[in-house]
Order: structure tokens, then C-alpha cells, then sequence
């Protein structure tokens, strides 16, 4: 019987010990994070045997199953683009009503979705509200990479202020895309009735916690996780991992969980001592200068006025999340 | 052997549908309101509100969300029931495809209504002819609530067939059935229809690396299932032929289940695909599908009466379109006249008028075929319309007029 | 990689891929090949846990409790270089495919 989620960490050997639940030789970019995310989700699974995965259309789902080749140890569902959510409604509901027919013998399996940040920001944002405010109990997994990368880096809901992508490219007039990022988390966690958290997979026992809790959960859960992308963002592959760590060591992606029984919002792990520690946040540009993405703020001239706007944003957001959490 | 014991009852076209799907004892059902299919959503959640179905009603927040969730669960397992309308189904569309590629035995109420713009919720077959013309799903077109009712039963049969797995659509005319009151017959026990469907869904097998597995996500399977992966171009088009496969069995299928049908309920609709009236001596033939076969059906007796040798064939099966069987009942015709109620402005005419064109191309020796559209958005189709085209019929077999392409009729000019 | 491509009477119906992913070798992607000092390696396991492609293999001691030593299946390494850049003692060294320089 595995241990409750208040009290459970992941051990590294045990997990070390599972078997691949995605396989060797799919065809995700090299230095690819949202595979490690895959990997580190299923291991946290009370039980992964028993779950069933649906997959949104993205770089996950398209480089994963190449016919006739299969990636998956677990059975698996791809639909369309935008309905991931109700698609997993689908087979949460169909479970149920089988095992209270008595013709699924076994126990529920967990419906685990994996969506990137064009099928959950924004055209998969309807049926992902619906399936929510419904309250199946499924985990969605938002691997973020901050742009349509499938089809070639475009710009989405997700992409940060002042990134370059195709269709918010950084020219003379324009200096990449001007909105915020869309607060999908405090989207989700409004809802009211879903365990809503942010994670990254360099604070890897911090996310397999959180999918733990997800798992235990009685309902929807969403879980957003950071993920690097060394083709959109444009870094050398082996930094992969010093990118994920710095978008939260600048607070620019704070690790926090919401949690809808108490209402409470909780700063978590390295985020939690940054709130204790300011004086150790790493400065946004740390983490703008390694991306060739934000190139055109260092040159041909380097842009401290927009510099500048991007720390003050993501120390106002990273204000107004201590408030949410009461730590301040 | 004798009909299953049955007992009338008064119900409209869509409560129809909500009882076939309660008979059938769906699993899940996901589906979104729209005129006039709102009915068989209605009535189906009070089955479920009174415990008479036990099914998960999943009341999803559009319809491309309910063809969505059905697809999950239909791939998990489950029997699955769904209905839409127009734009409900133009939505849904996307989906249709991909339901009907996975191979699932997806069954969808269609209140057949005219699609926006400018918006009309009443009845016109341009929805389902227009949204599913190459998505390769089973079609009926049903004319009256008690076919309603018995289609939606064998489209289960049909569908979960081995041979086949392939999504049906069953269509009636939106408000013309949907809403009209018939006194029409059900199962008095409705486990009878749930042992002619051999109870709960068994899932397909297929083999997959060396072991026999459910076609579905099921856990437990030795090897896991991936439904929907990429294909280049070195595989699509095999996966497409591999569902012509399909539908060709259905030809088959569709007349086993409408025979056996027909031991249990004591009802059959022509040979499952046609039905004919009149038409074995006809030297004129109306072709049409849905409710207006009634009308026609008592215009051609009153002009039998006067001598006429006039024959109405309604096409009940639309997919797979029975070509050869139209080809026969049509053969010794003079004149055809194919009435449509659905149009693309640019085509060379409606969809039945081409479909019943091409069946009959290989013929040594054609009738003539005139296309006639009717009804667009609820227009009236009313008798003296109905007796104006089959008039025009005949003065073409005598030769008083000549054959035309295609006509409106109905609408003013 | 090629191979003869299957009739759709071969092939299993609703697009179900029927080879595991395995068969496909992604090392060939690779232009820098990771080379562990296993001497240096204190089996923290940092770079199996960030490998993208579980292409880092663990060697169990006999009583299952430690691993032993950890070594790459070069037939899936890409040749991202994550594991170089997380190993805490760099143990790791990238040098150029097809040269052991």
C-alpha cells in the first residue's frame, strides 16, 4: 500500500528501479525536457501500471508515435489538438460506469493527460475548463514550452514577455511579443475545485510529490511544469536542465501548490527559501542572456529599459504570489 | 419464430432515440443541447435522473467536446450515444474523422436542421450530408419515430460488429420527427434488445506484437494499446483502405442485422437499404430520403388511381450508398426524379441526384434523371408541390418537356 | 532505418503502431558521445534522472541496494549533453562522435 501524499517523497533508488513506462527511441529533439517530465510523472504514480494516458497534439504526442513506431509502455490516446480534457473525460467517465457495471473488474485506473502549452493555454482552454468545473478526477500536465514548437515555434498564450518567435519575431519596431504571460495556474485554480500546482523538473522530488498528491486527489488536477526547449528557446541542448533551473531560481516560474479543500496557496521547495531568502533570487537576466530567444535584448544593443520591465514584472507577480500564500 | 413482446406508447422522434439508447443500455453518453435534438438529451437525462439507465451522462461544455468524450470513452470500452444537430455537427466535425479512423462503434442521433447562416433550426439534410460526406461513417436516414427507434438498435449491432467498427449516424428530419407525436412500439422488456446486442460491448481483438489484445486502453492488456499516432505519407493511405475494408463488409452486415431485426420486432424497412413503393412496374420513380416519402407515397396513389404508373423508392442507407441495389429497382424506369434536401450551390446537383447519377452510369440502358431541391430550412414540402414535380415527371416521359439538370421547387422566384 | 514497407491487409486496423519505439535507434543523431570517468562517478545518478531518452543504464549490486555503476546504451544517446552539465563531479566528458580523442 503506498503512502499517503502528505508524507511521501520520492526515493531515488526505488524509482531508479521502475521500468520505462516511455521507451528509448522516440524522436524528441536531443535535450528535449518534456520527455524527463513524462519519465518523472509516471514513476511518481501510486500506480502506474494501472493508468491510462491521453495525449494532445504537440511535439510530445507527434514525436512519441511515429507509425509504426510507439514510444508508450501504457495504453495511450491521441484525439485532436484542443481536446485532451474532454477526451480524458471521456475515459474517466467510461471506467467508472464500467466498473459499476461490473464489467471493469479491476480497480480505477488513473487518466493521466499530458497537453503543451498551445493545446491547454489556448485552444485546448475551453474543454480543459469544462472537464474541471465537471470535476473528473483526472491529472493534467501541462509540459509548457512556451510556444507552438510542433509546427515551428510559433507564439502562444504562454510565451513570455519580449520573446522572439515567428509570429511575434523581434524586428525593428517590435521587440517580440508585448503581453504577459496567461496566468493558466490561477485560471485553473479558480475553478475552486482542483489541486492546481507549478513545477519544474530540475526540482524533480518537488514534482513528483506534487504528481503524487495529484494522484491522491478526488478530482481535477492540474499541474504546470516548466519545459525547455533548446530549439524555440534557442540554447545548446546540455544546458537544458540550467535553464529549467534558473527559470525558477529568478522566480520567473515559482514552485507553489493550490489546495482546493483549504483554499490555500503554498510556496513550495526552492521557491519557499527564496521567499525566506530574497537576497539569494538570481536576476531575470541570467536566465534572458543564455536564450538566443531573447538575444535582441543584449544586442545590437542591450536593452536595460526592457530589461528592466521584465524584472519588475516578475518581481510584482512574484509579490502577489507571497500575498496569495500568506507569507506576507 | 415470433416477435418479442412489445407495447405501444406515444413518443416523438427524438424521445424515440432516447428510448432505443436506454434499451441498448449505453454506457456513457456525452452530449450538448441544440434544436431539435434538445429532447433526446432531455429525456435521456431523466433515465439517468431516475435510475432507469445506468449510464454516465457526461454534460459536456460543447459539442466538439461531446464527440470528443465519446471517443474517449468508446475507446476505453464503453458503448457510447451521442445526438446533435446543424451547426452542432458542423463543430463536431474535426472529430468525425477521427472517430471513425480509430474504429470506434460510436452511435450519433442526428436531428437533421438546416445549417447557419442565416441561422434555421428547421429541418434540412444539409447537416449531416454536408459534415460527414467523406468521413466515412455508417448513415440511415430514417422516416418516421418507430424506425427512429429500431435503427438506433440495430446501429449498435452494426457497429460493434467485428466486421465492421465503424461510427453510424442516424438521421431524422429535424421538428417533421424530432417533434412530432407517433404512436410507435418498444420492447415491453428491454433486456430482449440488450441480448440481441449480446449485451455489454465486447471489445474487438487484434493482434498486436505476437499477442492478442483488446482494441481499446485497457490496462491490462499484455501489450498497451496507442490509438492515434503520426502517419507519414508511407502509411495513411493503407490506413484509409483498411476502413473502405469496412464499409464494403457493411453491405453484408447491414442486411444481416436489419433480417435479424426484423425475427425480433416483426418490422422491416424494404431490404434494409430501399424501400420501395410501387415501384416494380413504375415508368416513374421518385427517389428521396426522410419524412417526405410519406407524402409521396399517397401522392402516388392518387395518381395511380388515375392510371399513372408512378413509384416512390426511399434510400434508407445512405452509407455505404447502395449503388447496385438502386441501379436494380431503378433499371426499367422512364424517368427518375431525385429530390434533395440539402445543396451545395456548385455542385451539379444534390447529393442523392449525383449519387444516383453514378449508380447508374454502367447501365446499358438509363433512365432519365432530373434533380429536384426541396425543403431547404423547413420549406414545406406539401402535396401539390409533391403532385406539381410528379406531373412535370410525366410530361417529361411523354415527351412534353424536356429533361432538365436540376429545379427548385418550393421556393419563391 | 528503411525497411519493406507493409500492405494494409498487413497491418493492424485503427492506425495501432505495432513496433515499440526500441527498434528505432536514435544514437546515430548523435555528434558528441558522453564518456563517464567511473572512477571519478559517485553513482548520485543526477544524469540517469535528466537523461531525455532513459539512455543511461544502471547496474545493480548484488544485493539490489546500490547501484554499482551506471553506463550509456549508445544505441539511443542522442548526444544532448544534459548529463555532462548536471553530474556533480564531472564525470562526464563530451568528445566528438567517432573520435576517442
Amino acid at each position: 500500500m503506498a503512502k499517503s501524499a502528505k508524507e511521501w517523497a520520492p526515493n531515488l533508488f526505488e524509482i531508479a528501479k521502475m521500468p520505462d513506462y516511455i521507451a528509448s527511441g522516440h524522436r524528441m529533439c536531443a535535450g528535449c525536457v518534456a520527455p524527463i517530465i513524462v519519465k518523472l510523472a509516471l514513476r511518481a504514480l501510486p500506480n502506474p501500471e494501472n493508468t491510462v494516458i491521453v495525449n494532445a497534439t504537440g511535439c510530445l504526442e507527434v514525436a512519441t508515435t511515429i507509425f509504426p513506431y510507439t514510444a508508450w509502455r501504457r495504453p495511450w490516446i491521441h484525439n485532436a489538438f484542443e481536446n485532451a480534457a474532454a477526451t480524458a473525460s471521456g475515459v474517466e467517465a467510461a471506467f467508472k460506469v464500467l466498473k459499476r457495471k461490473g464489467i471493469w473488474k479491476d480497480e480505477l485506473p488513473t487518466v493521466l493527460v499530458f497537453g503543451g502549452d498551445g493545446g491547454t493555454f489556448d485552444i485546448g482552454l475551453q474543454s480543459l475548463s469544462g472537464a474541471v468545473e465537471r470535476g473528473h478526477k483526472f491529472i493534467y500536465i501541462l509540459y509548457d514550452n512556451e510556444a507552438y514548437m510542433n509546427t515551428g515555434i510559433q507564439r502562444s498564450g504562454g510565451t513570455p514577455q519580449y520573446a522572439a518567435t515567428t509570429t511575434s519575431p523581434a524586428g525593428k519596431v517590435i521587440p517580440g511579443k508585448l503581453e504577459w504571460k496567461k496566468p493558466i495556474g490561477y485560471i485553473i485554480a479558480s475553478h475552486l475545485n482542483a489541486y492546481v500546482a507549478t513545477a519544474n523538473p530540475y526540482y524533480w522530488m518537488d514534482f513528483m510529490k506534487k504528481v503524487r498528491k495529484a494522484a491522491e486527489y478526488n478530482g481535477p488536477a492540474f499541474i504546470h511544469a516548466i519545459s525547455p526547449c533548446d530549439r524555440g528557446w534557442r540554447f545548446d541542448p546540455s544546458i537544458s536542465m540550467e535553464v529549467a533551473r534558473l527559470a525558477t531560481d529568478t522566480c520567473l516560474h515559482p514552485l507553489w501548490e493550490f489546495d482546493p479543500e483549504t483554499r490555500e496557496y503554498r510556496v513550495t521547495d526552492r521557491s519557499l527559501y527564496l521567499a525566506k531568502n530574497p537576497d539569494k533570487i538570481v536576476p531575470i537576466e541570467e536566465y534572458l542572456r543564455r536564450q538566443g530567444r531573447f538575444a535582441h535584448l543584449f544586442r545590437p544593443k542591450k536593452r536595460e529599459d526592457l530589461i528592466k520591465q521584465i524584472q519588475d514584472r516578475v518581481m510584482k507577480e512574484w509579490h502577489y504570489l507571497l500575498k496569495l500564500a500568506g507569507l506576507e | 419464430m415470433s416477435p418479442a413482446e412489445q407495447i405501444d406508447i406515444l413518443l416523438n422522434g427524438d424521445e424515440a432515440a432516447a428510448w432505443a439508447a436506454k434499451h441498448c443500455n449505453v454506457d456513457v453518453v456525452a452530449a450538448y443541447p441544440i434544436t431539435p435534438q434538445t429532447i433526446i438529451v432531455e429525456r435521456f437525462s431523466e433515465f439517468v435522473a431516475n435510475g432507469e439507465v445506468d449510464c454516465e451522462f457526461i454534460a459536456v461544455e460543447s459539442e466538439h467536446s461531446a464527440l470528443s468524450a465519446c471517443v474517449g470513452a468508446a475507446a476505453a470500452g464503453a458503448r457510447t450515444f451521442t445526438a446533435t444537430a446543424a451547426n452542432g455537427l458542423n463543430l463536431m466535425h474535426e472529430i468525425l474523422y477521427i472517430a471513425s479512423s480509430l474504429r470506434l462503434p460510436i452511435v450519433m442521433a442526428i436531428a437533421n436542421r438546416a445549417v447557419s447562416g442565416p441561422i434555421n433550426i428547421h429541418c434540412d439534410h444539409t447537416d449531416a450530408i454536408g459534415s460527414a460526406f467523406l468521413a466515412s461513417w455508417i448513415m440511415f436516414f430514417c422516416e418516421n419515430a418507430q424506425e427512429v427507434y429500431d435503427t438506433i438498435i440495430q446501429a449498435y449491432k452494426i457497429a460493434e460488429d467485428p466486421r465492421i467498427l465503424l461510427p453510424v449516424m442516424v438521421c431524422f428530419d429535424g421538428f417533421l420527427i424530432s417533434h412530432t407525436a407517433e404512436r410507435i412500439k418498444v420492447f415491453k422488456d428491454d433486456k430482449v434488445v440488450y441480448d440481441f446486442l449480446g449485451g455489454p460491448r465486447k471489445v474487438a481483438k487484434i493482434n498486436l506484437m505476437g499477442k492478442e489484445v483488446e482494441l481499446s486502453l485497457n490496462p491490462k492488456n499484455p501489450v498497451p494499446v496507442t490509438f492515434g499516432p503520426l502517419d507519414l505519407f508511407d502509411y495513411y493511405f493503407e490506413h484509409k483502405r483498411q476502413q473502405v475494408e469496412a464499409m464494403e463488409n457493411a453491405y453484408k452486415v447491414i442486411a444481416e442485422v436489419h433480417e435479424q431485426y426484423a425475427e425480433l420486432s416483426g418490422r422491416r424497412y424494404g431490404d434494409g437499404f430501399l424501400v420501395p413503393y410501387k415501384t416494380e412496374d413504375a415508368e416513374i420513380i421518385a427517389v428521396v430520403m426522410g419524412s417526405t416519402a410519406g407524402t409521396m407515397r399517397y401522392i402516388v396513389d392518387e395518381m395511380r388511381e388515375e392510371g399513372i404508373k408512378i413509384g416512390v423508392l426511399r434510400v434508407r442507407t445512405y452509407r455505404p450508398f447502395p449503388y447496385e441495389k438502386l441501379a436494380k429497382y431503378l433499371s426499367k424506369a422512364k424517368v427518375v426524379g431525385v429530390f434533395d434536401r440539402a445543396q451545395d450551390a456548385g455542385l451539379v446537383g444534390g447529393p442523392l441526384f449525383i449519387e444516383t447519377r453514378a449508380s447508374l452510369y454502367d447501365l446499358p440502358e438509363r433512365p432519365i434523371v432530373v434533380n429536384y431541391v426541396y425543403g431547404l430550412g423547413g420549406r414545406d414540402m406539401t402535396p401539390e408541390l409533391i403532385r406539381q414535380a410528379f406531373d412535370e415527371l410525366v410530361d417529361i416521359a411523354k415527351g412534353k418537356i424536356k429533361p432538365f439538370r436540376r429545379k427548385y421547387i418550393g421556393v419563391r422566384e | 532505418m528503411s525497411e519493406e514497407l507493409k500492405g494494409w491487409k498487413e497491418i493492424p486496423i485503427a492506425g495501432v503502431p505495432f513496433k515499440p519505439s526500441t527498434e528505432y535507434k536514435t544514437g546515430d543523431w548523435r555528434a558528441f558521445r558522453p564518456i563517464i570517468d567511473e572512477k571519478k562517478c559517485v553513482k548520485c545518478l543526477q544524469c540517469w534522472l535528466f537523461c531525455p531518452d532513459m539512455a543511461i543504464k544502471i547496474e545493480w549490486e548484488p544485493d539490489g541496494k546500490r547501484p554499482r555503476r551506471v553506463y550509456y546504451d549508445y544505441n539511443y544517446c542522442k548526444g544532448c549533453g544534459i548529463c555532462a552539465n548536471v553530474c556533480p563531479v564531472k564525470a562526464i566528458t563530451m568528445i566528438p562522435e567517432g573520435g576517442e580523442s
